[in-house]
């Protein structure tokens, strides 16, 4: 980094979190602002700190809830599952003797990691976000610096609420243009991977930028960064703006008072600088974006929903081709096949890529007063207990049922199958969530990535479809309508 | 962490080649929710086997692995050390590690040497000779001592330190306490804070 050009976002948040800067090769101390917890990789993290007789050292920067292997049916009853009931058991217990504050099961606030921290009000700009989840990214949303890490690094972050990190690269992400009813944030990013593959980010912080992702609300953008993992990237970033702003101003744990000026303040200074230097460059053309939809298994691959399965023999790397062989083998398909002709038997609306207010309100608009097809079982998952009761009161609820849809309770469910909700071997499932790997929604499953809009409109007719396959096009409500009521919690 | 400098102990040698993590602990023990009492757990899939090297009455409270080329390639799995810690092992040997794995074992205190695919024969034609002997590893000298065969081993100088002072990572960063303290005391107030719970 040279003294004389600007300095991107990430970097700006980078050098405001240093605590001591690393010499001759050795990695920055960064400090951490947050950190967030769940029960699956907490366990040894803290059995690590009671072996060497540590404390939390700021267990008011650290918060926990139970999502991966929370049951989304009978949430009052024991987990069934004993890997499951132990280490939900072994974080209430942690979090008990180690002084963290945790939101269980059936608790007000308990959700996917990912949705509680923002919708409390805890994730804010210019901060550090940290968890032992990949998906960490998505707090990126907000101007945060926000990445995944180990095990061991949380039990690092516990004991010192700080990293030693070795700066990441900078990528840019323009996404110009307007996009087009009925594309949206997750078509978005579902193109941008295809684009870089899902290793091109590696490395980076991306950040995302161009009048496209502007444009997006709060949730949109959570999407888009939630998913920059899966183009191998440490984290993703969207800078703050007045969108920003809205969406966290009296949420619970948001600054108030003079505080909330000092940091608005500071938030704004968050822009890239006109002439920082990004170390690589990505141009995405949002006017020309259809609804797009994985056929394989990784997020990657992918096309637009108009399009057909593509032809292993026209790919020229052999790698690749060799990769999309063996995925069309698994995915059970032919090349060439329209993907619109490609029929399901579930529908997954839920994780921490979509399952926000705004993207039930998404999914709710394309099917109400309709019915679901016969031979697809459709379960809408909310990604926190909050977005569940708002949601009900907005009568989501109802229009799920009616539609023959099952509602469910809160958390990760068959984003990744740890608790009962899996496909069975062989089952074609449409997913709102973020991988599409062999076995992740249950084993010899087979998962096709999808918006919340295509998964509404493949409920309805049973074969991959955007709404305006239906037979009556629905009302699609504008980006703001879907926003403006974001539930801000009391 | 404890400090490492002179081990000295039973070795045991192993006699195979590409030891990955999944053979020195599989997968299914990853579901504990402990950081300690992984021993039952290591080479689990050989323990069955009588004639197997740990089985063996001469190397009973082994505390030195000699382990043939490429050990502990394979999945990143922190179990693997410390699965090998738990059991007894302060040291391993072997002429190629895998790159996690060796980093892994820095920082959990668990010493993996190595040295040159000749010296890990001799050594194992020593304890062949003389099967539950003695052997040295000197983290000062650098150097495999086993009766009279005194052989050099390779560790990279920042790892060696760490070991010597018995630094984890978290010991390491706590160096800088002062810093983090006073980076503390300048935290702007409008930054999160979950407690008091609102
Ligand atoms: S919803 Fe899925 S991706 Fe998100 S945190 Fe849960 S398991 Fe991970």
């Amino acid at each position: 980094m040279s003294e004389t050009r600007g300095l991107t976002l990430a970097e700006k948040v980078w050098n405001d979190h240093l605590v001591v800067k690393g010499e001759d090769g050795a990695p920055d101390l960064l400090y951490i602002d947050l950190h967030l917890v769940h029960e699956v990789t907490s366990p040894q993290a803290f059995d690590g700190l009671r072996q060497a007789g540590r404390p939390v050292r700021r267990p008011d920067l650290t918060i926990a809830t139970e999502d991966h292997n929370t049951p989304t049916l009978g949430i009052n009853k024991p987990i069934a599952d004993l890997t499951s009931r132990t280490q939900i058991d072994t974080l209430r217990g942690n979090a008990k003797e180690f002084g963290v504050r945790l939101h269980s099961l059936g608790d007000v606030e308990q959700g996917i990691v990912h949705v509680v921290g923002p919708q409390l009000g805890l994730t804010m700009p210019g901060i550090t976000v940290v968890c032992g989840d990949s998906h960490t990214s998505t707090h990126g949303a907000f101007g945060a610096m926000a990445f995944g890490i180990g095990t061991s690094e949380v039990e690092h972050v516990l004991a010192t609420q700080t990293l030693p990190l070795k700066a990441f690269k900078t990528m840019a992400i323009t996404v110009e243009g307007a996009l087009r009813p009925g594309v949206t944030a997750k078509d978005i990013i579902l193109a941008v991977i295809a684009k870089i593959g899902t290793g091109g980010g590696q490395g980076y912080v991306l950040e995302y930028r161009g009048s496209a992702i502007r444009s997006l609300s709060m949730e949109g953008r959570m999407t888009v960064c939630n998913m920059s993992i899966e183009a191998g990237a440490r984290a993703g970033m969207v800078a703050p703006d007045q969108i920003t702003y809205d969406y966290l101003e009296g949420r619970p744990h948001a600054p108030a008072g003079a505080d909330w000026d000092d940091a608005v303040a500071y938030w704004n200074t968050l822009q890239t600088d006109d002439d920082a230097v990004f170390d690589a460059e990505v141009f995405l053309d949002a006017d020309t974006l259809e609804p797009f939809v994985t056929w394989g298994t990784n997020p990657g691959q992918g096309v637009s929903l108009s399009e057909n399965v593509p032809d292993p023999s026209t790919i020229i790397d052999a790698n690749d081709r060799a990769n999309a062989e063996r995925a069309l083998e698994y995915m059970a398909l032919t090349a060439n096949t329209p993907m619109k002709e490609i029929a399901v038997d579930a529908v997954f609306m839920g994780s921490c890529t979509n399952s926000r207010i705004e993207d039930l309100r998404a999914f709710a608009s394309v099917i109400k007063g309709q019915k679901k097809a016969d031979n697809v079982r459709v379960m809408v998952v909310p990604g926190s207990a909050r977005v569940r009761i708002e949601a009900e009161a907005e009568g989501i609820d109802k229009i799920v049922e009616e539609f023959g849809a099952e509602w469910r309770f809160a958390g990760c469910s068959m984003c990744l199958g740890m608790n009962p909700d899996q496909l069975a071997p062989g089952e074609r499932c449409a997913s709102t969530s973020n991988r599409n790997f062999e076995g992740r929604q249950g084993k010899g499953g087979r998962t096709h990535l999808v918006s919340p809009l295509v998964a509404a409109a493949t409920a309805i007719r049973g074969t991959l479809s955007s709404p305006w396959d239906l037979e009556q096009a629905p009302e699609l409500a504008t980006t703001d309508e879907l926003a403006t009521t974001a539930p801000k919690a009391v | 962490m404890e400090a490492v400098s002179v081990i000295t102990g039973i070795a045991a040698p192993l006699k195979r080649s590409n030891v990955d993590t999944d053979q020195i602990i599989p997968a299914v023990f990853l579901k504990r929710v402990t950081k300690t009492g992984f021993e039952d757990a290591l080479f689990s899939g050989w323990r069955q086997d009588p004639e197997f090297v740990l089985n063996q009455p001469a190397f009973a409270g082994a505390k030195v692995l000699v382990a043939g080329p490429d050990f502990g390639t394979g999945s990143s799995r922190e179990h693997a050390v410390w699965a090998l810690r738990d059991y007894g092992f302060a040291a391993v040997l072997s002429s190629r590690f895998g790159d996690i794995f060796r980093g892994n074992s820095g920082k959990q205190g668990l010493l993996a040497a190595q040295l040159t695919e000749a010296d890990i024969e001799s050594i194992w034609a020593a304890i062949d000779a003389e099967p539950g002997r003695e052997i040295t590893v000197d983290l000062l000298s650098k150097t495999v001592s086993v009766g009279s065969l005194t052989v050099p081993f390779d560790i990279d100088d920042y790892t060696r330190w760490r070991l010597l002072e018995g630094l984890d990572d978290i010991g390491l960063t706590l160096r800088s306490e002062a810093e983090i303290t006073d980076f503390e005391s300048r935290r702007q107030s409008w930054r999160p804070k979950t407690l008091p719970v609102k």
